[in-house]
């Protein structure tokens, strides 16, 4: 069976990987197409910028089909590709940071990022206050305060969907260490999100 | 007796539901006897929620998925040529 074209679809992806890892240009189209809304939201949401996120959307292909044949096929596909895809955005933010490197231990806890600042319920749907356009500027703005090893965990995790186990192979750290993060950037983001999403007339207070 | 600090660093576990029974009771009686805990949960939740909702409904635009189809053609071609 071929995929030649996109002519006949293959929905097995262990079928679909066998046919582009044998050169079947088909076979890949079909894996790209699959992936290529994710790559590109993961690579805006870490890069913060849609010129670097099209770059990091054409790098990450060509190097996965480059390398096809170094897929072992222990993990997902895309958990492979992920993991290329995020080598790609760190090296974007460190050419546009040239006078520092920026890596996935960047930043990281200081202690601090656990204290809950702000308990204010919020508004059952928050959302519906904002436009769509308004919604997503706060929601990036919120991600992008995040710095890239906290971003990095909630975009896989919590945006992407990759499980914890995912999320720790394609990052190359430890089940623990995603916890962490996730933890302290849910938090963040929590704290952030608060002072456009809480329940008017609640006041907002320090504990812990 | 769990302290808030307890419930916080729990909180990731709870929210993607990997806690076990009896940790899972200790946590939700906390809750329902601190208001603060309660709030913190609920937003972060709602966080979460938020992102997912929103990120849905995002699509790849037109020009840049030409575009990377373009650049896997070019590097095609020129791999072919070099073969």
């Amino acid at each position: 069976m071929t995929a030649e074209g996109g002519k006949i679809a293959v929905n097995d992806e262990t079928e679909v990987l066998a046919l582009a890892r044998q050169g079947d240009v088909g076979a890949f189209s079909q894996l790209m197409k699959r992936y290529e809304t994710k790559i590109f939201r993961l690579a805006q949401h870490i890069t913060q910028n849609r010129e670097d996120a099209e770059d990091v959307l054409q790098e990450t292909f060509l190097k996965a089909y480059e390398h096809l044949d170094q897929f072992q096929g222990n993990s997902k596909f895309y958990t492979w590709v992920v993991r290329i895809a995020v080598n790609q955005a760190l090296m974007k933010l460190r050419k546009r940071r040239s006078d520092r490197s920026v890596s996935l231990d960047e930043g990281i806890d200081t202690g601090e990022d656990t204290v809950i600042r702000e308990i204010a319920a919020w508004d059952e749907n928050p959302e519906q206050r904002y436009s769509r356009e308004e919604l997503g500027a706060i929601l990036d703005e919120a991600v992008e305060s995040l710095s890239p090893p906290y971003r990095t965990v909630f975009v896989l995790r919590d945006i992407e969907e990759l499980s914890t186990e995912e999320t720790a192979e394609a990052l190359d750290l430890s089940i623990p260490a995603v916890k962490s993060r996730l933890l302290r950037a849910r938090l963040q983001l929590r704290e952030k999100l608060t002072r456009f999403f809480k329940r008017k007339g609640d006041d907002a207070f320090a504990y812990m | 007796m769990l302290t808030c600090k307890d419930f916080i660093s729990e909180l990731t576990d709870y929210l993607d539901e990997r806690t076990d029974a009896d940790l899972r009771t200790k946590l939700e009686k906390h809750m329902a006897e601190c208001p603060n805990c309660w709030v913190v949960c609920d937003t972060t939740r709602k966080t979460i929620s938020v992102y997912k909702d929103h990120e849905k409904a995002c699509c790849i635009p037109s020009d840049v998925q030409t575009r990377l189809l373009l650049a896997f053609e070019k590097m095609r071609a020129a791999k072919t040529k070099v073969v």
